[in-house]
């Protein structure tokens, strides 16, 4: 431990920044982040609403913001073009055998659908929308899912009184009980299965694979006893 | 391409001795065949031009790129699977590789929205949130912070996940390839959350990157005081653009959508932030319509990468060398046992080189090959116990619309003439 990192610490200390047992001792590095760079660059909202900033806005705003921000992927009712996201529809697929998996019938917080399009959408355009926007465009996704309607208005007051159907739909990782226990005895080694293998699934007969111009997966490896390409 | 009858000629094995002889005196072969030559190869008799005359002086190239030759060693992507490439992926040729250290011009990308240019200068990290004093860094700051150092793999959550339905893609560079391996100094993640100081209600922290879709992920911070690193060089030299340049998060173990890239913003909170990223993305559906959530280990997994679809035998019976990879999120792999028939049989194959906690190890084993048909499997074991399951012992409990998480045996079906197959077997 150097002289200068004590006296830093000691500093730290004596102007009553370090509350409580430290859990190391700081070298004095970096300085401190104002409020303005805060809240330019937290803008995280969590389930519980922590990070919800004032403001509102309705369906019909929403309607025409996403007409003029959105439509052209993700369609005008949230349906999804082409292969673009689906944002709305699939309710009760989740265990279809293709499950449709959308805001409506998959996401379990609004939270996370208000925080995602403030900072990340529009695609290729991100974070041009205003908190009122987000509202507004927050407000269409969930009537575009049937879950209010058309003359809501979502505001931070309000909006951890809505819950989203599949709020329930998840578990934390549960893999130690359910499968590690049963993978981690001593395996086969020897006539482990009987009779001989039976081809099931061919990935050749499905011809998806980016190939080499002779038909060959791409990327395979060059014939060595051909003669060389003479670049 | 040729797999034919040239092959017996280039036959090692002395059985094959008298035979190989008559056919490289009638001239079928030329330079090639261990074995034997009747008649003398030019490219030993006669002097070749790089024996005599120079070759590239010193200052042709200050950063170099690999011979033209290895220009099937390139990074590839698959268009149909997305929507768009900026937010996309694409696959390390695993298939070409040998070792364990991924060349960072070849290891695979997975961006949200693109791969952003962003300078030291420019480049700014901060802590906030449940913290005594929030802070912002200078990258000029965080290069004066004790320095660590690991290996480890980044495998992406959805590593072989257009597998979980089936064979579907024609080389282990694409069904495997969402992986790199590389050694990386920077600082523990700690050691920045020491400056800013956790308070005791701090339980997660909120990672996110400066780039449009900022990727944000929730960890908790046991694992961010545990082994979690803010790297700044990777393979000795600065991050690659692509991968996060100049600042990266390295999670040991832990699903690569974690391993945030351009890292602009750690936040800590007493809860889950529940974004984007962890609840409509890297979830985990199940039979049942219900979703497992923060499944951040990567479980012990494994794949013969030569031979393969990309890589298959055309050097005949004989002497052929098995290899491939393995590792394992939840520590050191132990053994890698391989099949030559399909699961029925197993024999543990040699680990080469040093088997790393959370980093990719290279296995071989040699075989002489009689040039029937084979069924290779390759099956992990890691220091907890845990043994690579088949694809079919994970789909019974998880069924067929997991994505994520895919650590299935894979089956590669070598046929007589050598070419390899993606399959699946029962």
């Amino acid at each position: 431990m150097s002289k200068s990192r004590n006296s830093a610490f000691a500093a730290l200390l004596a102007a009553g920044l370090v509350a409580g047992p430290a859990l190391a001792e700081p070298l004095g590095i970096g300085r401190e982040a104002l409020p303005e760079e805060i809240a330019a660059w937290d803008v995280a909202v969590l389930p519980d609403g922590t990070g919800l900033r004032e403001g509102s806005g309705d369906v019909e705003t929403g309607d025409e913001l996403f007409a003029e921000h959105c439509a052209s992927c993700h369609g005008d009712f949230a349906e999804g073009l082409d292969s673009w996201p689906s944002l709305a529809g699939g309710a009760g697929s989740l265990n279809d055998p293709r499950p449709v998996k959308t805001i409506g019938s998959y996401w379990p917080y609004l939270s996370t659908v208000y925080d995602y399009v403030h900072r990340s959408m529009p695609f290729g355009n991100a974070q041009v929308l205003s908190v009122d926007d987000t509202y507004a465009i927050t407000a269409f996704l969930l009537y575009s899912n049937g879950l209010v309607e058309d003359d809501f208005v979502l505001t931070h007051e309000n909006f951890t009184d809505i819950a989203m159907p599949n709020a329930e739909g998840f578990y934390p990782d549960d893999r130690p009980e359910t499968e590690y226990v049963q993978f981690s005895t001593e395996p086969c080694m020897t006539d482990c299965i009987p009779g001989a293998p039976e081809i099931t699934k061919r990935a050749a007969e499905l011809k998806v694979t980016p190939t080499e111009e002779d038909g060959t997966p791409a990327g395979t490896l060059p014939v060595i006893s051909a003669a060389a390409d003479a670049g | 391409m040729s797999t034919d009858n040239n092959d017996e000629t280039r036959n090692p094995s002395r059985r094959r001795f008298l035979q190989s002889s008559a056919m490289a005196g009638a001239g079928l072969i030329a330079g090639a065949g261990a074995a034997s030559a009747a008649t003398p190869d030019p490219l030993i008799t006669e002097v070749q031009d790089w024996a005599s005359v120079f070759g590239d002086p010193v200052d042709a190239a200050p950063y170099g790129m690999p011979i033209h030759f290895e220009e099937h060693v390139v990074r590839r992507n698959v268009e149909w699977l997305t929507e768009s490439t900026a937010s996309s992926i694409n696959f390390t040729p695993i298939h070409a590789l040998e070792g364990t250290i991924t060349p960072q011009g070849v290891a695979f990308e997975r961006h949200h929205s693109g791969a952003i240019e962003l300078s030291k200068p420019d480049y700014r990290l901060m802590i906030n949130g449940l913290v005594d004093r929030p802070l912002v860094f200078t990258f000029e700051d965080l290069l004066r912070f004790p320095r660590a150092m690991t290996i480890a793999f980044c495998e992406c959550a959805a590593n072989g996940g257009m597998e979980w339905g089936g064979a579907q893609l024609e080389g282990v560079q694409f069904t495997q390839g969402m992986i790199h391996n590389m050694e990386y100094t920077g600082v523990m993640l700690r050691d920045l959350l020491a400056e800013a100081g956790v308070k005791p209600e701090g339980k997660w922290i909120y990672v996110e990157g400066h780039d449009a879709s900022s990727n944000g992920r929730s960890l908790p911070l046991e694992k961010a005081m545990d082994d979690v690193m803010v790297a700044f060089f990777a393979n000795g030299e600065a991050l690659r653009k692509e991968h996060g340049y100049p600042v990266r998060l390295v999670v040991p173990g832990w699903e690569g959508n974690m391993w945030i890239k351009w890292l602009r913003r750690i936040g800590v909170y007493d809860q889950a932030v529940e974004s984007r990223e962890e609840t409509s993305k890297y979830t985990d559906l199940m039979p049942d319509g219900r979703a497992r959530k923060w499944t951040w280990v990567m479980d012990a997994k494994s794949v013969i990468t030569s031979p393969s679809p990309q890589a298959p035998i055309r050097h005949g019976k004989g002497p052929l060398v098995i290899t491939g990879l393995a590792w394992s999120g939840n520590g050191k792999i132990d053994r890698v046992d391989v099949s030559l028939d399909g699961g029925r049989n197993w024999q543990e194959a040699r680990i080469t080189g040093d088997a790393r906690p959370k980093a990719l190890t290279r296995f071989h084993l040699d075989i002489d090959w009689d040039g029937s048909e084979l069924f290779l499997q390759s099956r992990a074991i890691d220091e907890t116990g845990y043994v690579q399951p088949t694809k079919q012992a994970l789909r019974e409990i998880r069924g067929l619309n997991n994505v994520y998480h895919n650590n299935g045996i894979q089956t590669w079906w070598v046929k007589e003439d050598g070419e390899v197959e993606n399959v699946e077997i029962a």
